[in-house]
């Protein structure tokens, strides 16, 4: 599994009910399922990958993200999972809001913007950045907002929202390895994992 | 023929399958209906396949749409050159499969395939019913399903499988019975028809019963409403196809001629497979049935049926697990249908899963769409039935 994947999985407890909003193949769940005994759900766009989740023996719907956790009552969730998908979203203060309504905690990680990598490539080309982690030009990209460890912290501060962890982590796109990154996060990492809570 | 019946070379059928009867409900113990009105004696016509399992627990139940009837997969005799309707999906190694799963499948009340409906002896009159056949509802069909259950002994069931009308049972049930149902997979179903739906059902009555050979429903010693029936086959077959795959399929291909032929004869290719459509249906169906079980359809409201008008009510009277499945094309039972449905059944905390597959079909795709449908169902009960096994055994 994925090394970011790995970091989200710690940070949930055993016996616990996830949503996993854009579960992909639903990897991440079928972990969960196997390693802490969760009971997982989740929502995914694409049919081919739906179909896998089914048959993975995964719960999932498919759907837009932004309008399925619509159906689920306060609180139905102990954890709720964005995986690298806030930078995709159009209304990202709308999904957090969900998330945190839905479920008793929200794990959000996504592309760090201010690594030293893509700080010097802007300041060294005035283009918009492209890196291993965000690879594509900027007008063919489902990347559409660009994220810093600090923008997020500050978002959380004005929106009521309690950060119980940050990890930042420096591992490539695809990788099942990867560090935590402790010196100058704000530089160094390429991902950002944030527990959060309203609670 | 090979071991397995095996027309189609490289897959693996049940080979013979018998139709079974069982009778009930005997006066002067009727089945009460939903309308108030009672049945009885009802037989019911029922196939199933594969082995129940020494815990009962491994039952899938396959609810048939309007046209079907019991005989879901296999052949009933080596001369038998047609398989039953969802072969594909039933058999050894298949979807639903009868090496893990005892399957069971009966024609619902009303029908015209050995269960009682209007064309069968009245034998208080010693006449087929015709009209005087009471008026039944999907809660009814399924009770009567219930009954041949406890006459089989299975006291739940792994899942129930249905498409269209089917779907409708499989949701009733789910509701009904919530101890018995451990899942339900309703496929291009819905909780309430549309307006759009009810009104295309009745323009499909109203074909029937303009044909004077109707004879309001008593026509079973004469000329049978043929064309009135063919009428509502063709009208109903459209419905269950999409403008994308009658384009690909027809378009404007003349039939015989490269020109018009300025008269109102078949000119148009679509328009004699239409008709040869509903000339093959008059064949194997009953006009009166026709009416009933369509009627049945446009009657069933879950949520105000089950929920007093509350559809997350309703589901949240059953712990069932479901997979609701639509096509994309289908704008009978529309996508938008099944995400209501999966909606409510979030909202009552109900674990559900759904996928809406992208096929140009239209509503004949839960006959057509096999790799899709065969992926997901086989997962699905291949999860409730791990979950079953991890259960604390029945106590019974």
């Amino acid at each position: 599994m994925r090394f970011d994947l790995q970091i989200i999985a710690s940070l949930v407890e055993e016996n616990s009910r996830v949503l996993d909003m854009g579960c992909g193949r639903g990897d991440l769940l079928e972990y969960l399922q196997a390693a802490k005994n969760v009971k997982g759900f989740g929502i995914e766009i694409d049919e081919r990958e739906v179909i896998e989740c089914v048959e993975k023996g995964l719960s999932v719907i498919q759907g837009d993200l932004n309008e399925e956790t619509a159906g689920y009552a306060d609180q139905t969730f102990d954890y709720v999972i964005l995986s690298q998908t806030l930078q995709q979203v159009f209304d990202s203060e709308k999904v957090i809001k969900e998330m945190l309504r839905v479920g008793k905690r929200g794990i959000v990680s996504f592309p760090c913007f201010s690594h030293v990598a893509i700080k010097w490539q802007f300041l060294l080309t005035s283009k918009a950045p492209m890196t291993r982690e965000l690879p594509y030009p900027w007008y063919d990209t489902p990347n559409i907002r660009v994220i810093t460890l600090k923008d997020f912290r500050q978002f959380c501060r004005e929106q009521g929202i309690r950060i119980l962890k940050e990890i930042a982590i420096s591992s490539h796109h695809r990788d099942e390895s990867g560090k935590i990154v402790k010196f100058l996060p704000d530089w160094l990492a390429k991902y950002g994992i944030f527990l959060i809570t309203k609670e | 023929m090979n071991e397995h019946g095996g027309r189609d070379a490289g897959e693996r059928s049940l080979g013979i399958v018998e139709k079974k009867f069982f009778t009930f409900a005997e006066p002067p113990d009727e089945m009460p209906l939903e309308s108030g009105a009672r049945l009885g004696p009802i037989t019911l016509a029922y196939e199933t396949y594969g082995r129940l399992n020494e815990k009962r627990d491994n039952a899938v139940m396959v609810c048939h749409a309007l046209s079907g009837g019991s005989h879901v997969a296999g052949y009933y005799s080596d001369e038998d050159k047609k398989p039953g309707w969802w072969d594909k999906m039933v058999g050894p190694g298949k979807g639903i499969d009868t090496d893990k799963y005892f399957i069971i499948c009966s024609n619902i009340i009303g029908s015209c395939y050995g269960s009682t409906g209007p064309a069968s002896i009245n034998p208080a009159t010693g006449k087929p019913y015709g009209l005087s056949f009471p008026l039944f509802t999907v809660a009814d069909i399924v009770r009567a399903q219930k009954a041949l259950l406890d006459h089989l002994e299975i006291p739940e069931l792994l899942s129930l499988v249905g498409g269209s009308i089917g779907g409708m049972q499989a949701l009733e049930w789910a509701v009904t019975y919530p101890g018995m149902v451990r899942s339900a997979v309703p496929i291009s179903s819905t909780c309430k028809r549309s307006a759009l739906g009810i009104g295309l059902s009745e323009a499909q009555r109203q074909a029937i019963m303009a044909d004077p050979n109707w004879n309001g429903g008593d026509y079973y010693d004469r000329r049978h409403p043929n064309k009135g029936l063919a009428l509502a086959r063709i009208i109903g077959h459209i419905t269950y196809l999409s403008e994308a795959s009658m384009q690909r399929k027809f378009g404007r291909k003349l039939q015989e001629n490269s020109a018009f032929k300025f008269d109102f004869s078949t000119d148009f290719e679509v328009e004699s497979y239409l008709l040869y459509q509903g000339k093959k249906f008059v064949e194997r169906f009953d006009a009166n049935s026709y009416l009933y079980i369509t009627k049945c359809s446009d009657y069933f409201d879950l949520g105000a049926q089950k929920g007093g008008g509350s559809l997350v009510k309703a589901f949240s009277q059953t712990e069932a697990k479901f997979l609701v499945i639509s096509f994309s094309s289908d704008w009978l039972y529309t996508t938008a249908q099944s995400k209501e449905m999966v909606k409510a059944m979030k909202k009552a905390g109900r674990d559900v899963s759904f996928c809406e597959i992208d096929v140009d079909y239209g509503h004949d795709s839960f006959l057509l769409a096999y790799e899709q449908l065969t992926r997901l169902i086989s997962g699905f009960l291949g999860r409730i039935s791990d979950e079953g096994a991890a259960r604390p055994t029945r106590s019974s």
